[in-house]
Order: structure tokens, then C-alpha cells, then sequence
């Protein structure tokens, strides 16, 4: 490995990335703070989603915006079943000409936790059916591994409710799921700020998705930055191995040689 | 009595011979990427909208890609 410099790349479904940084496109305060904090954030993958059209909303144009530049990466939020889910992703896979999915099912319309009972029935299904799945699921290392084994190209655990901000809730569960899985581990929600991206890197983890920590900050182009960063740092720091913890001491300055009077 | 068919949830009465006449009748610009759609929850494919028709009490989802995390 190259001392000097930290691995950026990585690779899901034999696909390689440069950017460590996955993001979201929603909740913007306008179209091109959007565009520059995509641009800021370096992220290659950008995720949209999936909804009927209205009669006001007239097509939005977010296709025609970003389809050529950016690997979009469709998700299936605001399903509560395995069925809504699956259908939604078969109508992005038309919509945007591919077969990655980011998966959630989710179970409760205050927390936004996934149902994982219905998570891995819809997991499972779309992998029978050719896709590349990236679900969204809880920080529980069976969850994860259940989802690796039927053939989910990484897992996407939750660090805290998706918008909450609350950075990692349980480091110790991510440490475990970073051991049990061979896929890329991408947390995806609760994300607050760069030193939170910047931990789960430390702590192995693959990747980040995240939307409401940049869009909803005071400047989000410049937090677009700091993210980039902390992932960055994460990685570096990561690679480098931290120190272990001590409770006492250690003099980093020799003692040898110090006057005595 | 008129046909009717639900699009996107709302009963309409039955205009349009084929999918692709009804997106054009529902302001959706058929030739752009980004939209898709579904019909009595399975989805046709782009290719097959000009053949596609509809019969009474369709379901037809008409969908696009917009902003999401």
C-alpha cells in the first residue's frame, strides 16, 4: 500500500469509485447550491429518487441536470412493503437505465427505521431479479450479514434516524459488522458533521452516504467540503492505525539526559 | 358510460388508445430519460409504450426521477 497516500477507490459490484463520498440530492435551499455542493463533495455516486408526476411538478429536469455526469443511484424511499419496494426499483431501473438500487424499507414513519423483515424479503427478491442492491438497514451485524450472504453488493448501515444529525450512535456494532462482512460498508444516515464521517472511516468503514448534514448546514457547499475531508482524514487515519488507548501516561519526550537538581 | 382507468391514484375517463398518448396527454415528454411507468403494478418497458393500451379500471403509475437521499 502507498505510504503517502490514502486509498480513495472503491469498489462495489466490480465497479470502481474515486470518491468514498456518496450523496444525496434532496432538501437543497436551491438548484445550483445543490450543484455546487455536489460538485464541492467530489462524490461520484448521487442518489435520487423515484415518484409520480404531478401535474405541477412538470418534470423536474433532475435527469436531464445530472444523467451525464454522475452515476445515479435510484433509491426506494417511502416504501413501508417488500412489494412497494420492489416495484419502485423495477420503475427506476426503466427510468434511469440501470439495475443499482439503494434499498430501504422502511418500518416507521417517525424514526424511519428500516423493517427488516421486510428489508430482506425485498432484498432478496431483487437480487433474484439481477439487481445490484445496496440496502439501508440497521447497525446490526446479523442484518448485515443475512444481507450479504443472499448476495446484497454492500451494506448500508444507519449510524443514527436518517436527518438526525446524531453522528454514531454505536461505533462498537459497526466495528463488529466491519469484521463479519466482506462487502463495502456504507453508512447511510445520521451523519451531523465531518469528525462523524471522518470516525466511521476510522473505524473501516467503506463509505458514506449522506444528504441532510450538507443541505441542511449554513453553507452546504463548504460542509460538501468538510465532509469530503473528514472522509478523507477517516481513511488516512484508518490506514495508519491508530494507537491503542491508555489510561496513564506515556512521555512522548525522552527523559534520558533531563537535569536533575 | 365512459371507461375509466386510475392514473397515479386519480380516476380518469379512458382518452387514449396507447401509453404513449397518455403520457403525452398528462404533459410527459415521452422522448426524455428519467420516467417510467407501470401498469397494474408491473412495468412496460419504454419500448413497448406505443403498443400498449389500456383497458377499463387500469391502473397505470406514471413516474420520474426527482430529488432524494
Amino acid at each position: 500500500m502507498d505510504t503517502k497516500v490514502a486509498n480513495n477507490e472503491f469498489t462495489i459490484a466490480g465497479k470502481t469509485f474515486s470518491s468514498r463520498f456518496l450523496i444525496g440530492t434532496s432538501r437543497y435551499p436551491n438548484q445550483q447550491i445543490m450543484m455546487d455542493a455536489i460538485e464541492a463533495s467530489g462524490a461520484e455516486i448521487v442518489t435520487v429518487a423515484v415518484r409520480r408526476v404531478s401535474q405541477d411538478s412538470g418534470g423536474e429536469g433532475l435527469y436531464d441536470l445530472l444523467g451525464d455526469r454522475f452515476h445515479l443511484l435510484p433509491n426506494t424511499a417511502g416504501c413501508f412493503t417488500a412489494r412497494d419496494a420492489v416495484v419502485t426499483a423495477e420503475l427506476a431501473r426503466e427510468a434511469l437505465e440501470t439495475n443499482w438500487i439503494k434499498l430501504e424499507v422502511i418500518g416507521d414513519d417517525e424514526t424511519l427505521f428500516p423493517d427488516v423483515e421486510q428489508l430482506l424479503r425485498a432484498a432478496e427478491e431483487l437480487v433474484n431479479k439481477g439487481f445490484i442492491v445496496l440496502p439501508y438497514c440497521n447497525d446490526d451485524p446479523i442484518t448485515c450479514k443475512k444481507l450479504e450472504d443472499m448476495g446484497c453488493a454492500a451494506v448500508m448501515p444507519l449510524a443514527a434516524p436518517i436527518g438526525s444529525g446524531m453522528g454514531i450512535r454505536n461505533p462498537y456494532n459497526l466495528r463488529i459488522i466491519r469484521e463479519q462482512c466482506s462487502v463495502p460498508i456504507i453508512v447511510d444516515a445520521g451523519v451531523g458533521t465531518a469528525s462523524d464521517a471522518a470516525e466511521a472511516l476510522e473505524l473501516g468503514c467503506d463509505g458514506i452516504l449522506l444528504n441532510t448534514a450538507v443541505a441542511g448546514a449554513r453553507d452546504p457547499v463548504k460542509m460538501a467540503k468538510a465532509m469530503k475531508l473528514g472522509i478523507e482524514a477517516g481513511r488516512y487515519a484508518f490506514e495508519a492505525g491508530r494507537i491503542p488507548r491508555r489510561l496513564y501516561a506515556t512521555a512522548s519526550t525522552p527523559t534520558d539526559g533531563a537535569i536533575e537538581l | 358510460m365512459t371507461d375509466r382507468i386510475s392514473i397515479n391514484g386519480e380516476s380518469k375517463p379512458l382518452s387514449s388508445s396507447t401509453l404513449i398518448e397518455l403520457l403525452e396527454e398528462n404533459g410527459v415528454d415521452s422522448s426524455k430519460g428519467g420516467v417510467a411507468v407501470a401498469l397494474n403494478g408491473e412495468v412496460v418497458p419504454r419500448a413497448d409504450w406505443a403498443q400498449t393500451s389500456m383497458k377499463c379500471d387500469d391502473k397505470v403509475e406514471i413516474v420520474h426521477i426527482v430529488r432524494g437521499g
